[in-house]
């Protein structure tokens, strides 16, 4: 597997990045080094073993449905970049 | 050329827990725009999200009473994309192991077979914030966004598209609404978003079995919007094809004044969601007993309530379906029949005058002012012959009014029929001697006028007359 530019691009737009023409030749070469090693494992016989979704064997962590405070409405907004009224404001999203 | 329409619904249950599904800020609705939030469901590093277990619970029972299986090992899953609303970049949701899997409903069409009707999956996720437009004070023409609603719980119910017609999918979807309704996990209410509807349609030609290509619409609110959303999306699909074109696999909003769908447009790129567990939510695993105990819990459901009903109380299926409608109404006709009153006349009282006066007064059932026992005393005083069944209108108006009991306001108002036949007797020969007309008439062999004289002698003892006693007095009388 040989990782080009153009997917670099693509999961750089999906995570909202710009980077420039020699940030993604580095990238690329990086993320195809991973994925080499992690293409090794695909020789590992893995039948009758469940996917591993946690590196900590542990279950069940709940809690009551019982209110808490919430923090209140200026500290959740104190790192608004911008704010109107009781807001977060953001740019106009139109659906 | 006919086509087969093909329609699968998903959709979302808001469930009524006190606080949010990972976090134990309050869920309550209409609060001052982002007052409800916390570290965790306004996204910020660090906090970590736990479980509410009374979700966990809601969603066991909604997959029994929707006969699905319960995964013994789920996960919660990250649905990776970005908007303004989704605080982390991320949902978290149930992906490749959901709670609740492999469920059905059956469904009835009116004048077609029973259906079933196959739910893939049912998962529990966190909802979004909610944007605003055009109503800030604040700078620009932006739009503003409460993170009230981020983290709600939500139970997201996805059909296989064996849905065949927009009727089915209102029925279906009615069915839903009733079952989570009834179990008091969803208070059902569709304008609020609290059960909201979307719909994936497709068509093909008819006798194929290969599916369409679909387009999702989104924003059906009402079960009125959903038929009339499906409807013109499958006529759109249709003309689309006969005029030669193809369908793009798109999510369409449904726009309620011109009942018309429009492409959204800023949804049209395609999704990579990259869904991979979420590292800080622990494996749920939920054994046997866990299930069995949801098991005892749950309620009696509409469908084996309905089939009481019928079986046992002598209903019609129709009668009993629309004494099941919510689980108060079947719980005052149940207390009703408790109290000694006749199944069928109880019921007939229920899907009448008192249907009729709730609607009338804008009252719910939980909220009638007649108690099912007062309502079970009336209609053993018909019974008993006290009263005729018109005066017992009378009485109702009153008790609705007044909270009196029936044996008071008829007592009060001299309301007690007369079936003393010396009585009954007297008011008849008073009547044929005014009317020796038309008593000729009837002994010249037309029967109709037989009504003009029962009318005349209920209006000359104001209505108290045993109706009974009056016909069988006056066709002795009439034959003379």
């Amino acid at each position: 597997m040989k990782m080009t530019t153009a997917d670099v691009e693509y999961v750089a737009r999906l995570a909202r990045l710009e980077l420039t023409a020699g940030e993604k030749e580095l990238f690329a070469g990086q993320m195809d080094a991973i994925l080499g090693y992690v293409e090794k494992l695909k020789g590992v016989d893995t039948d009758g073993i469940i996917p591993t979704s946690h590196a900590v064997p542990m279950e069940n962590s709940f809690r009551e449905d019982i209110v808490c405070p919430s923090i209140g409405l200026e500290k959740a907004l104190a790192n608004a970049p911008e704010r109107a009224g009781s807001f977060f404001a953001v740019p106009k999203v139109i659906e | 050329m006919k086509y087969q329409p093909v329609i699968g619904l998903e959709v979302h249950v808001q469930l009524l827990t006190d606080t949010k599904i990972f976090c134990g800020c309050s869920t309550k609705f209409g609060a001052e725009p982002n007052s409800q939030t916390c570290p965790v469901c306004l996204g910020l590093p660090g906090a970590l999200p736990v479980l509410n277990k009374k979700v966990v619970e809601f969603a066991i029972k909604a997959g029994l009473s929707t006969n699905c299986s319960i995964t013994p090992r789920s996960l919660f899953a990250r649905k990776n994309y970005f908007y303004p609303d989704l605080p982390k970049g991320y949902q978290i949701s149930q992906f490749e192991d959901p709670i609740c899997q492999w469920g059905w409903l059956d469904i009835k069409v009116d004048g077609e077979e029973t259906k079933r009707i196959r739910i893939t999956r049912i998962h529990m996720e966190e909802d979004a914030g909610k944007l605003v437009h055009g109503e800030l004070s604040g700078p620009g023409d932006g739009s503003g966004v409460d993170l009230n609603r981020a983290c709600t719980p939500l139970l997201e119910v996805v059909s296989e598209p064996d849905l065949r017609s927009s009727d089915e999918a209102v029925v279906y979807l009615k069915q839903l609404h009733q079952i989570v309704t009834w179990l008091g996990i969803c208070d059902g209410n569709m304008e609020e978003g609290s059960f909201r509807c979307d719909a994936n349609v497709s068509v093909m030609p008819a006798g194929s079995s290969t599916l369409g290509t679909r387009a999702e619409i989104k924003n059906v609110n009402s079960f009125k919007f959903v038929k009339q959303a499906i409807e013109y999306e499958i006529g759109r699909q249709i003309e689309l094809i006969e005029d030669g074109g193809t369908v793009v696999q798109e999510t369409r909003l449904f726009d309620p004044d011109s009942g018309t769908t429009r492409s959204m447009r800023s949804k049209e790129e395609a999704h990579d969601y990259r869904y991979f567990p979420d590292p800080d939510l622990v494996p749920l695993v939920i054994s046997d007993q866990w299930i069995e105990r949801s098991r005892q819990e749950l309620p009696e459901l509409p469908e084996q309530r309905q089939r009481r009903f019928t079986d046992d109380l002598g209903l019609t299926l129709y009668d009993a379906e629309v004494l099941t409608s919510s689980r108060a109404l079947a719980d005052y006709f149940e207390a009703g029949v408790a109290a000694g009153g006749n199944a069928k006349a109880i019921g007939n009282w229920i899907m009448g005058e008192i249907t009729r006066a709730l609607n009338d007064s804008g009252v719910s059932i939980e909220a009638c002012p007649v108690t099912p026992g007062q309502l079970a005393e009336l209609l053993k005083l018909i019974d008993i012959g006290t009263i005729s069944g018109k005066i017992a209108k009378t009485v109702f108006e009153e008790m609705w009014k007044s909270g009196k009991t029936p044996q008071s306001i008829v007592e009060e108002q001299g309301l007690v029929q007369v079936s003393d036949s010396g009585a009954i007797e007297g008011i008849i020969d008073e009547i044929m001697a005014a009317n020796a007309g038309q008593v000729e008439e009837y002994r010249g062999g037309k029967e109709k006028v037989f009504g003009f004289f029962v009318g005349q002698v209920m209006k000359a003892s104001r209505g108290k007359a045993n109706p009974s006693v009056v016909n069988e007095l006056l066709l002795s009388k009439l034959k003379g």
